[in-house]
């Protein structure tokens, strides 16, 4: 076949002490579509960046049609002809101007022409509308008005001004419908009959397998295996990206699981969530599993009271109960560990001992005055309970590392005694010693008869504390798996969409 | 290793950088409020007596009173601009209700404080329900509420036994009782000063011991984490706009007793001194945030400046000039040591 359009080879990249990539390589043809696949944190991200110039690599070589480059911003990228389409497309356009205005924006920003034409420039954008075959779009109208599809079509036409080589895209169908996506694989297919090499990312293997000619996978910052596409299977493809199974897993657990406590029926939030229905029984661990965008935080959201619910039941103890206020949830034994602790769940310019009263005040006060011994006493509970490493009770939390903050965030809750946990990506940005002490403690409640809902995209980890998974697909529960069925390949598999053929 | 020696200077020159704004932030007000009265008592016989140290602190008991309202809605994350105006509102009416209709003290004094409630709802229903930002929401109440007053005295100030549009001459006077509140004396201090001190006392006392107060301040340190550990957000940004109106009219209340008759727009230039006040309290001993006696320290520094160079003879037209300078400067030190705090981390 032709000759290799793009060669990265041996690339290595560190942010301080991490290293995010190493050896990591990829090569693209002329017209080709070229898909990587990895986990979250694999490195795809860090290796598209360096190839559109965001970043530059530590070491390793790239070239570009057989001369060696130096990619060392996003504009000599662009100047070699390498261009991407990102996720955020808002980011990159300009909502106050008009369509052809976005589409040519690079070539009237960078030359110093004071007047333009805004005839040619409309007639110009026409022309590669046309050649996109998405001439309903009017150039003339301002990008604000656009769909998010539209706006993509307006970036690849961006590119195509200057007869991009490469084109990158990011996750582009995450935020489309599927048909706009099949709309985009028309696009993607003319682009590559052009000679244009296309570098594909996206969370979806069934479209991966629809639409690329062969896939690089990443694991942890290094190339793994390329495939081409028809002759790989997903399967094969699944366990390269999750390579050898981790093995932090816990014991199965063994303790008693009592009735079920918490019963939901049909719920939906008129948005992302439709028609989710699960339990919950005191002393189980359910773990909902899903890739990032799956609507597990949303889930999370609405049961806790946090975002309405258009329809739906939520049982509690075999009783109707009306949750409008996450003050509501509480009362009725709920207590939410949210995803974004430093914004949602700690107060982290306060101090330990202040987060840590703070949902049970009142346990706390003589009358309407704050007892300060016995809030200090609570502190140095948690902090020898849940082995928080920090000075002393009155250090504010922004000082602490990540997984301490997060025993601060699980802390809070356990002086009220609540009956149901809902933890919302507990081990994120947490070291691997305080998500072992996260997950003793995980354990620990569910020992006392505590229901669990651990909701987390890190499939191994669930698999790992959870007695039962539910597995969540665009806003639905889409598989049910008890421990002994659940395997990271089954867990992946449903979540990004497909199903297993028997 | 030269470039080693050059980053360890740059360090050793930036740590003594941040030091000196760690002090300046901790001790600054402090350091300047000393330096004051240092400096006036060096210059004049006059100043540093009990006399005029009284004198002081009855001056500043009507700002202090607004900024503390201030100082609630801003320990919530909100901002009350319509203090000043609500306070001019309660002095007219208290007045008026004297002098035009011959009520009762109860009523005098219920009253007022009524209307300050109700335009604390009002300003909490605009930005807590309808969603426009603070600043806004309280600019525009602050003129619509300086456009009652007005509109309601028809521009007049109210004294007693003032001549009525219908020719005749109004009724009442300014009881001795409700003078009593604004010019009396307690136990060796203007009751006035007492009545601050015991707000500044009650507002500290809410603010740092109580649960009310904690919960106030987690609302404005972090909504979103305040929702999810069970707060009613809304409820409590509600009640912090309330306090502040209540405080405004107490001002007014006062303001009336004090100088014995309902003058008009007195609260406006006093709006933007609390603010100052309140900011100003923010460096005090490094709180960084709004904080009861941080507010009344504020005040206190801007009376004794005022008053400093009052004894100095400095035109009145120049103090606005003096008062925004002393804000400025706290502003500034706050906000630098806000910068460097999240650099740090």
């Amino acid at each position: 076949m032709a000759e290799p359009l793009l060669s990265m080879s041996a690339i290595g990249k560190k942010f301080g002490t991490v290293t995010a990539l190493q050896n990591a390589e990829f090569h693209l043809k002329k017209g080709e579509v070229h898909a990587i696949l990895g986990v979250n944190g694999a490195g795809k991200s860090t290796l598209i960046k360096i190839l559109s110039g965001v970043y530059q690599q530590d070491n390793g070589t790239i070239y570009l049609d057989g001369s060696l480059v130096q990619l060392a911003t996003p504009k000599s990228a662009k100047e070699k002809g390498i261009y991407c389409v990102y996720q955020e497309v808002d980011t990159a356009i300009v909502s106050d101007l008009t369509v052809a205005e976005n589409i040519l924006l690079d070539t009237f920003a960078n030359k110093g022409k004071l007047f333009i034409s805004r005839q040619k420039l409309n007639d110009k954008a026409r022309m590669i509308l046309h050649e996109l075959q998405v001439e309903h779009i009017n150039v003339q109208q301002k990008a604000m008005h656009l769909t998010l599809a539209e706006k993509q079509m307006v970036l690849i036409a961006r590119a195509l001004v200057h007869s991009a080589k490469i084109i990158i895209f990011d996750e582009p169908t995450a935020p489309l419908s599927i048909h706009e996506s099949e709309k985009l694989y028309a696009v993607i297919s003319k682009l590559k009959r052009k000679g244009v090499g296309c570098v594909f990312i996206s969370h979806r293997l069934p479209e991966v397998f629809e639409i690329s000619d062969r896939i690089t996978v990443m694991r942890e910052g290094a190339w793994v295996e390329t495939y081409a596409t028809v002759a790989a299977d997903q399967s094969q493809v699944i366990e390269a990206m999750l390579g050898e199974a981790l093995s932090h897993e816990l014991e199965p657990s063994t303790h008693f699981q009592g009735a079920p406590f918490l019963q939901v029926e049909n719920l939906s939030d008129g948005d992302k969530l439709k028609n989710l229905s699960l339990t919950v029984s005191s002393g189980e661990v359910v773990g909902v599993v899903g890739l990032v965008g799956a609507g597990k935080t949303e889930l999370a959201k609405a049961l806790f009271g946090a975002t309405p619910l258009t329809s739906g039941t939520i049982k509690l103890e075999g009783k109707v109960t009306k949750i409008k206020h996450p003050a509501d949830a509480i009362k009725a034994g709920m207590a939410l560990i949210p995803e974004e602790r430093r914004k949602e769940g700690l107060f982290v310019q306060e101090s330990l001992e202040i987060n840590a009263t703070f949902p049970n005040l009142k346990k706390f006060s003589k009358g309407l005055f704050i007892n300060r011994k016995a809030e200090k006493r609570y502190a140095n509970e948690i902090i020898e309970r849940l082995r928080v490493k920090t000075s002393s009770t009155d250090t504010a939390l922004l000082h602490l590392s990540g997984g301490n903050q997060q025993k601060v965030a699980i802390g809070k809750w356990i002086s009220l005694d609540s009956a149901l946990y809902l933890f919302d990506e507990p081990t994120k940005g947490v070291d691997i010693g305080a998500k072992v002490d996260i997950f003793k403690l995980i354990r620990q409640l569910t020992e006392k008869g505590k229901g669990c809902l651990y909701f987390s995209s890190e499939i191994h980890e669930a698999i790992g504390i959870s007695d039962r998974i539910l597995i969540m697909h665009n806003g639905q529960i889409v598989k049910e798996l008890s421990r002994q069925e659940a395997t990271q390949e089954r867990i992946l598999l449903y979540a990004s969409g497909g199903k297993e053929q028997f | 290793m030269q470039v080693v020696e050059k980053n360890n200077f740059e360090k050793n020159k930036s740590s003594v950088k941040n030091n000196a704004v760690q002090f300046l932030f901790k001790y600054g007000a402090i350091a300047l409020l000393v330096f004051i009265i240092f400096y006036f008592s060096t210059i004049s016989d006059a100043f540093f007596t009990y006399d005029n140290f009284t004198d002081i602190l009855r001056s500043i008991s009507i700002v202090t009173l607004l900024a503390l309202g201030v100082t609630f809605t801003l320990v919530v994350g909100g901002f009350d601009l319509s203090v000043g105006s609500t306070m001019s509102f309660s002095t007219v009416v208290s007045a008026s209700l004297m002098v035009w209709y011959d009520m009762p003290l109860w009523l005098v004094l219920i009253l007022p404080l009524l209307i300050g409630v109700l335009v604390g709802l009002f300003n909490s229903f605009l930005i807590v329900i309808i969603g426009i930002p603070d600043l806004l929401a309280t600019l525009s109440v602050m003129y619509i509420v300086a456009g009652l007053h007005r509109t309601y005295t028809e521009g007049y100030s109210i004294y007693n036994n003032m001549p009525l549009t219908s020719g005749s001459t109004a009724p009442g006077q300014l009881s001795d009782a409700f003078l009593w509140i604004g010019q009396g004396q307690l136990m060796g201090l203007p009751v006035p000063v007492w009545i601050m001190l015991v707000m500044v006392t009650a507002s500290y006392i809410v603010l740092h011991h109580t649960r009310w107060g904690r919960i106030l301040y987690m609302t404005g340190g972090n909504a979103e984490a305040a929702t999810l550990s069970g707060v009613n957000v809304k409820k409590v940004k509600f009640t912090a706009y309330v306090v502040s109106g209540i405080f405004a009219s107490m001002a007014g209340i006062l303001f009336t007793a004090r100088v014995g008759s309902g003058q008009i727009d007195a609260g406006a230039p006093l709006m933007m001194e609390a603010v100052a006040a309140v900011f100003v309290g923010y460096s005090v001993l490094g709180a960084g945030k709004p904080n009861a006696l941080g507010t009344f320290f504020g005040a206190a520094v801007i009376g004794i400046l005022l008053n400093g160079l009052t004894i100095q003879n400095l035109p009145y037209y120049a103090f606005d000039i003096i008062k925004g300078s002393v804000l400025v400067a706290a502003l500034a030190v706050t906000y630098i040591y806000a910068k460097k705090k999240l650099n740090r981390t």
